[in-house]
């Protein structure tokens, strides 16, 4: 694992005086105590890190991507920016949205220049990065990430995507974005993780505020190579009456763990969680997910599902948390899975902790097998195998599907998911 | 038009047909009935290509071996089977599984996709035939459906997809008299001269609304007797027990 460590300086380092010192500096020393995890730790009992540990992972440097259109969503009108190996590409990047009075798209590094006030107010805010390992390193090694910016009252009609690419082999990454919405404004992002060849170590963290009245949704489509490994950390924080989603397609990729964790720290707010697992070959996907209720009037609703081909495995570990105080919650949580194989395997365990006494909360998992009874039936009325195959499986994903309310991107992911059964 | 010559079928070596002859021509609709066991659904499961069971003998049916072919294959050829217990399949509507079914038949065919106009109205025209509350159209299919509803949508869905061979695997089960007339109506509507029906039946009340030409009695994996309808009638007034005592001391 050292050779993730301090490799890089790039932005932001101690003794420069910069906006991130003070971060960078806790996160280093946060490094001293917190330990790589290894099975024997609750949260990764089932996700080994061993081969990661193993393998020697190199910096990359900025190149040209020459398969961004594959990468882009099609008939979607977006700000687009571009990252090879970590590094951003203005030269590949297009911000249609320059009005710094609406909205602030820009790199970290960019940010940084312009020495932004909010970048210094808000980075590593959330404290992920002095009490989870790989926050730290990311925050001690990212070269360069995204920070948003919406101003409040201001809606942003045209999405925002973040391309995140690698190309080379064992290519270690370490994306780092920040996303701050204004009080009463209105956006949606979307991060993408594509490996353009070879393979990576995309070591991923994005911390979201979400101010009063806002609304944010966040779309995460991880699609990078089977010899690759990601970590991804999301950690949002929502105040009064504040409206999240986050949606988590996850298509391919060797070894993917997820940890998503929302702090609902405000009254009558909505946040929903989506995700979906298609797993064949031996990868082996793990979202772990922590909403914690800390205020009154809250509805949580979280929807993960799997379909898992071959020998893949996958993980769901979904927590909701209810504080004392968090009176007239509303938390539903389901996780459900298709095996499709003898040898594919599922660990779900939903947990709901509650402590407040005028809650409504449910939770549930269910695992089966791919339904031959439907297969037949279907067959029996004219539609082919494959075709049937498809439409039970797009059955199935459609609950989760049918929340990504950006129509060019749902039929990108439909499409990815239809692929990702061949 | 169907010709069923010595079909044998075992699933997991348990054998359940031992030889079946049958004969089925156009215009006709032919009666199976028989005990709890006697190998009925499994004859119906084995006609539409159920891959669990092991066929072998011959299904001649318009000149091809149905033995030969996919269960989408047999469909497209004009092989309908209702099915004794509908399958519930969550996230899909009635009327997309619906599309999809017709357009794939012609696809076999060789047909382009049916247009919209023309697809909506034969909706309304056929799902008026059972009686079927066009709301169901829009839910996913059978699911949250009554016994009833499921067994009406099958006929619904027999009567969009105008087969060559309906077989009615105890569609009449736990439907009470309403439906019964419903699904009886349905069938002798789509009756002609081109088409040909097995219904296979537990009961004789069924019988009374659809009129068969033939009826055969199986037992134990065989045709151990066939007559006109009052064969049927026969067999509601004395239950198997005569038959199967004549075909063991055979």
């Amino acid at each position: 694992m050292e050779d993730l460590l301090l490799k890089t300086n790039d932005i932001g380092f101690v003794g420069d005086n910069s906006l991130l010192e003070n971060t960078k500096v806790e996160a280093l020393f946060a490094l001293g105590n917190l330990k790589f995890p290894t099975r024997k730790d609750e949260a990764w009992k089932y996700t080994s890190l061993k081969s990661v540990q193993n393998r020697k992972f190199v910096t990359g440097d900025l190149l040209k991507s020459d398969k961004l259109e594959d990468f882009k969503v099609a008939d979607m009108e977006a700000n687009v920016l571009v990252f090879v190996n970590g590094h951003y590409s203005e030269e590949q990047s297009t911000i249609l949205e320059n009005n710094t009075d609406k909205i602030v798209i820009s790199s970290l590094k960019a940010a940084l220049n312009d020495n932004n006030n909010e970048l210094s107010a808000y980075f590593g805010q959330t404290g992920s990065h002095t009490e989870e390992i790989f926050t730290a390193l990311n925050t001690v090694n990212t070269k360069d990430g995204v920070l948003i910016t919406v101003k409040e009252n201001t809606v942003i009609e045209q999405p925002i995507h973040i391309i995140n690419i690698t190309k080379g082999t064992d290519i270690v990454a370490h994306p780092r974005n920040l996303f701050v919405a204004g009080e009463n404004s209105m956006v949606k992002i979307i991060s993408s993780y594509e490996t353009e060849e070879g393979s990576s170590f995309t070591n991923s963290a994005t911390e979201i505020m979400v101010h009063k009245n806002a609304m944010l949704d966040y779309y995460v489509l991880q699609n990078e190579s089977v010899e690759s490994v990601q970590v991804n950390n999301v950690h949002v924080i929502q105040k009064d009456n504040t409206n999240f989603s986050i949606t988590t397609i996850t298509t391919d990729g060797g070894l993917v763990r997820n940890n998503l964790k929302i702090e609902v720290d405000g009254k009558h707010c909505e946040t929903k969680l989506y995700g979906l697992y298609f797993l064949r070959g031996t990868q082996h996907v793990d979202n772990h997910t922590y909403v914690d209720h800390i205020d009154t009037d809250c509805m949580s609703e979280e929807l993960y599902k799997g379909v898992m081909n071959d020998q893949s495995t996958g993980v769901f570990n979904g927590k909701v948390f209810v504080h004392r105080e968090a009176q007239k919650t509303n938390a539903f949580q389901s996780n459900k899975n298709i095996l499709m194989t003898d040898e594919a395997t599922i660990y779900s365990k939903p947990e709901l902790e509650i402590y407040a006494d005028d809650v409504k909360c449910s939770h549930g998992s269910t695992t089966g097998q791919f339904d031959e009874e439907a297969l037949f039936y279907l067959r029996a009325r004219g539609i082919d195998e494959t075709s049937a195959r498809k439409l039970l499986v797009d059955a199935f994903a459609s609950d989760v599907l049918n929340n990504i309310n950006i129509p060019a991107l749902k039929e990108k992911v439909e499409a990815r998911v239809d692929a990702s059964l061949n | 038009m169907l010709k069923i010559t010595d079909l044998k079928a075992k699933v997991e070596d348990k054998v359940i047909l031992r030889g079946i002859n049958l004969e089925v021509k156009l215009g006709e609709i032919h009666a199976i009935m028989g005990p709890n066991g006697s190998g009925k659904s499994t004859l119906a499961s084995v006609l539409a290509g159920k891959d669990s069971y092991e066929a072998e003998g011959t299904v001649e049916f318009l000149g091809q071996d149905l033995l030969d072919l996919d269960p989408e294959e047999r469909a497209a050829l004009g092989v309908f089977l209702a099915f004794q217990y509908p399958v519930e399949i969550p996230g899909v509507s009635n009327m997309n599984f619906l599309k999809t079914a017709i357009n794939s038949i012609r696809k076999q065919k060789g047909q382009d996709p049916m247009v919209a106009k023309e697809f909506l109205a034969r909706v309304k025209e056929k799902s008026a035939l059972v009686e079927l509350d066009a709301a169901l159209n829009s839910r996913s299919v059978n699911e949250g459906f009554s016994g009833g509803e499921k067994k009406r949508n099958e006929i619904f869905q027999m009567a969009m997809l105008e087969p060559k061979l309906g077989i009615l695997d105890e569609t009449d089960s736990g439907l009470d008299i309403d439906a019964l007339r419903i699904v009886a109506n349905g069938v002798n509507t789509l009756k002609n001269e081109d088409n040909a029906f097995i219904i296979i039946t537990h009961y004789q009340r069924l019988l009374d609304y659809i009129i068969p030409d033939f009826v055969h009695v199986l037992y134990n994996g065989k045709i151990i007797k066939s007559g006109d309808k009052e064969l049927a009638k026969e067999l509601e007034a004395k239950g198997y027990d005569w038959l199967k005592e004549e075909a063991e001391a055979v």
